[in-house]
């Protein structure tokens, strides 16, 4: 279910696919990631193209292949789902490794798994190469709207301030001799997440009067912007460009 | 439960996200007006919150735990609009940064886990609190039962989804059935612990909940060490109107929301030609596995999406429809209700 | 309550004359929504240059004070002016320019995600761009011995280096007055004495809201007591301290073994 996010995914480098502008990288990733999912689950060699296609992205990168692997256990609630498919879907019935499974099923796992696994290292590559604060300067770059851009930046310059006042507040916590075990202690940690609420929002009205003090009226000032030559951008789109080759042929072949 | 690519087709991916996308607009714009100025700082403090809150463990027993999913707890503590944007915002920034839950499955995961929970949710609490005692053990109550359904409701939302644009058809009577059982169990945990936050929140500032507003007093002055009323000056307002103003918002917002899913929904229902899984089960398995693909792709006829259990999909989105459409608009019914009455929110719940 | 509040002491009060003071409080009284009075009619005025001390217990209102200097908190009773522009919404813009608060937690105060654009953000916001406002940034940065930090995210710094760069974010709008609140708060002693002499060779009118008394001596040859929510003593710093009777009258305690007889400051 996803938790422990504190885990960064950024590794500092210089390669050519760190310097890429952020927007570029953002786009060729999306766009990857679509190609992908529209690939037919029969073309197999589609999908181990895609894999090399990735392979190469990650060795130009230079992110170890260790790395990105780990970072794929991300999806594992998933696969859990995708190994039942074979078994509860109903359709022509065969065999495997001496078990009675059925095609559809096994079929439908592979999609999810091959598609799944595919659009999560190309996540990892990303994030991986590009620094928390080019990725915010990219969505901006998209149009995102402002407003979200700010409240997204507002959450990653404070999500590490807040989560060391959760670890402080479980060590006090456990200072004071207090382990939670079971269902009992909720209302102490209750107490510990209400405690983080008033904390945080208490912050977030101390933020804004130390922006309203320095003279905000709701617009934040651009002080940066990203820009991409054609060569980068032309770069940035080789990924996905090449991967609907590989689509297209996928459905033609 | 971060959907990942390759779970729902393309099609209905950006069907969801064009939801989603909507929804952010409009929870933009409403945020607005629940929060003033303070948008930015406030929601993203918030979303930060609700980031960190989730890495918080619940043991459960014997080693399992659990932790907090945040829709309900977010959609309480700062209305429906803040809440989906901070939803949506931790999915978009775990997405983009923790390669958690796929690119472009944004669209689904926004809708359910953001929109379908907090809608839910906070419907639910607004029904309930506009009902019950104002105290505020009621209030706590009501925070109970919003996180409690609107966990299985996000399951039933995805659920939907997966009849409309899953890659595979597992049979969606199994799929219910699972995903509502796990999720109501989920649900429980989710109940309780925003049941106790809320509640918590509650006991040390009332007035961060929303909806809960402050007490004024007339001002003193302190003059030779004795206090004095203020000689005629303007008072100070607290300024509450501008909360219960946005309600009305909320509610056209969640009506207008529910009919088109509803809407949406039976589209589909409707769109599914009878006797289809007859004719799909009587085909060779080439051609099968062959349409499987063409469905999956974004060329796919939406008309002949082939849907296992047609009657069981049909029912269900009906269910659903039918089931939303309810549960807002007697949100809607009590919502009105509510603000003929004078709100002495915050005056019951201290003095509680 | 021991004597009642006088007017500032001004031996020196030459420029008073037709110069607006720096900072005019008079009848100042504002409760919070949850119906929490925290001042009930504080009378405070500040000449152009002064280095003052706001000190005062726990609770007793220094913070809520300072969120009226430049419009934040509105007045519920009495007036604020700052450099004669009266603080009310028109002149909002005008005043926040002119009174650079550094509050005192600096993750409050940095919340932008590099050091550079955080100084930046002031006078970006007051409509500064490019050359002009990368100079203004440096120039700030330099004051506080923090321009090689300029790339940086705040939260990589240490607390002392984020509290001179929080003086940097304001220094950079270029104030009338500075206010700090708590300059002095979690620093380790040598980041103490360096921001002291950041502080000394600054040519603004300073408030600084301290519980650090040896501070407030160091800095400010004028102090002010704020207890119960009104000015209860107005006096020189030095005076002030060996009041001991006042001092412990309004909570204040000087740190064990300090003598403030015994130290030399500059007189106003």
């Amino acid at each position: 279910m996803g938790a422990g996010h504190a885990h960064r995914l950024y590794r500092h480098g210089h390669s050519p696919v760190h310097r890429l502008p952020p927007h570029c990288k953002l786009v060729a990733v999306l766009g990857f990631v679509v190609v992908v999912v529209s690939t037919p689950r029969e073309a197999l060699w589609a999908f181990a193209l895609y894999a090399v296609l990735l392979a190469a992205v990650a060795a130009v990168a230079r992110v170890p292949a260790g790395f990105l692997l780990k970072r794929l256990a991300i999806e594992v609630p998933f696969v859990a789902f995708a190994l039942l498919m074979p078994f509860v879907v109903p359709g022509e019935q065969t065999e495997l490794l001496g078990l009675t499974v059925s095609v559809p099923g096994l079929w439908g796992a592979w999609n999810v798994l091959a598609k799944g696994t595919l659009g999560v290292a190309a996540s990892v590559l990303l994030a991986s190469t590009t620094e928390l604060r080019s990725l915010l300067l990219g969505l901006q770059r998209l149009r995102l709207p402002p407003l979200l851009v700010q409240i997204a930046s507002f959450m990653l310059r404070y999500g590490d301030v807040i989560t060391d006042e959760l670890r402080r507040m479980s060590i006090a916590r456990r200072s004071r001799g207090f382990e939670a075990r079971g269902v009992r202690h909720w209302g102490v940690l209750a107490k510990t997440a209400g405690a983080l609420f008033i904390r945080s929002y208490e912050r977030g009205e101390r933020v804004h009067l130390a922006m309203v003090s320095r003279g905000y009226t709701g617009t934040m000032p651009v002080i940066d912007e990203v820009t991409a030559s054609r060569a980068q951008w032309a770069y940035a789109c080789a990924l996905p460009v090449l991967a609907l080759g590989v689509c297209l042929l996928g459905w033609t072949v | 439960m971060h959907v990942p690519d390759g779970f729902i087709n393309a099609p209905v991916s950006a069907v969801a996200g064009v939801v989603a996308a909507g929804a952010v607009a409009v929870s933009l714009r409403g945020a607005r007006r629940e929060l003033d100025g303070r948008t930015a700082p406030l929601a993203g403090l918030v979303a930060a919150f609700i980031f960190a809150v989730q890495m918080l463990n619940f043991p459960v027993a014997a080693g399992t735990s659990g932790h907090l999913l945040g829709g309900a707890l977010a959609a309480i503590l700062v209305g429906p609009y803040t809440g989906v944007l901070c939803i949506a915002v931790v999915l978009l920034m775990q997405g983009i940064l923790f390669a958690d839950g796929g690119l472009t499955a944004l669209g689904v995961n926004i809708t359910v886990m953001g929109v379908v929970t907090v809608v839910v949710a906070y419907a639910l609490f607004r029904g309930l609190t506009g009902v019950l005692p104002r105290t505020r053990r009621s209030t706590t109550a009501a925070a109970f039962v919003a996180a409690l359904v609107s966990v299985p409701a996000a399951a039933v939302a995805f659920t939907a989804l997966y009849a409309i644009g899953g890659t595979t058809d597992v049979p969606l009577g199994k799929v219910l059935t699972a995903m509502v059982g796990v999720h109501v169990l989920i649900g429980i945990g989710e109940a309780a612990i925003t049941a106790l936050t809320v509640g918590a929140v509650l006991a040390v500032r009332p007035d961060l909940v929303h909806g809960a507003q402050g007490l004024a007093a007339p001002l003193k002055l302190r003059v030779d060490g004795a206090l004095v009323d203020v000689p005629a000056a303007p008072a100070a307002e607290p300024a509450p109107a501008a909360r219960g103003r946005s309600t009305r918002g909320v509610w056209a917002t969640g009506l207008v929301a529910a009919l088109l899913l509803a809407g949406f929904v039976s589209y589909y229902a409707s769109a599914s030609p009878d006797g289809l899984e007859k004719v799909a089960a009587d085909k060779g398995i080439d051609e099968n596995v062959k349409e499987h693909g063409a469905a999956d792709s974004p060329l796919a006829d939406y008309g002949v999406k082939d849907i296992s259990d047609a009657r069981l999909s049909g029912g269900l989105a009906g269910v659903i429809g039918v089931g939303v459409t309810v549960a807002v608009g007697s949100g809607v019914f009590w919502a009105v209700h509510r603000r003929r009455r004078p709100e002495p929110v915050a005056g019951a719940l201290g003095s509680d | 309550m021991s004597r009642p509040a006088r007017p500032a002491p001004s031996p020196e009060a030459a420029p008073s004359s037709g110069v607006a003071p720096s900072l005019e409080v008079s009848g100042l009284a504002y409760a919070y929504p949850d119906g929490h009075q925290a001042l009930f009619g504080v009378d405070l005025t500040v000449r152009r240059g002064e280095r003052v001390a706001l000190l005062g217990p726990n609770g007793a209102g220094k913070t809520t004070l300072v969120l009226h200097l430049n419009g934040i908190l509105d007045a519920g009773a009495g007036t604020v002016r700052v450099a004669g522009l009266p603080v009310e919404k028109r002149n909002l813009a005008e005043i926040r320019r002119r009174v650079g608060i550094v509050f005192q937690d600096p993750d409050d105060q940095l919340f932008m995600p590099t050091v550079r654009e955080d100084v930046a953000f002031g006078p970006a916001s007051a409509g500064l761009r490019g050359a002009a406002l990368e100079e203004r940034v440096m120039a700030a940065l330099k004051r506080v011995g923090m321009e090689e930090f300029a790339t940086r995210p705040p939260h990589h710094l240490s607390f002392g280096q984020r509290r001179r760069v929080a003086v940097a974010t304001v220094l950079a709008m270029e104030p009338e007055i500075l206010v700090l609140d708590e300059p002095s708060s979690n620093l380790d002693p040598a980041s103490r004495r360096e921001l002291a002499d950041i502080l000394r060779t600054l040519d603004v009118t300073v408030l600084m809201v301290t519980h650090d008394l040896p501070y407030a001596l160091e800095l400010c040859p004028r102090a002010v007591i704020l207890s119960d929510g009104v000015i209860a003593a107005d006096d020189h710093t030095q005076e002030l301290l060996c009041d001991t009777g006042l001092m412990r009258k309004h909570r204040l305690e000087l740190p064990f073994g300090f003598d403030p007889r015994s130290v030399a400051v500059p007189r106003p």
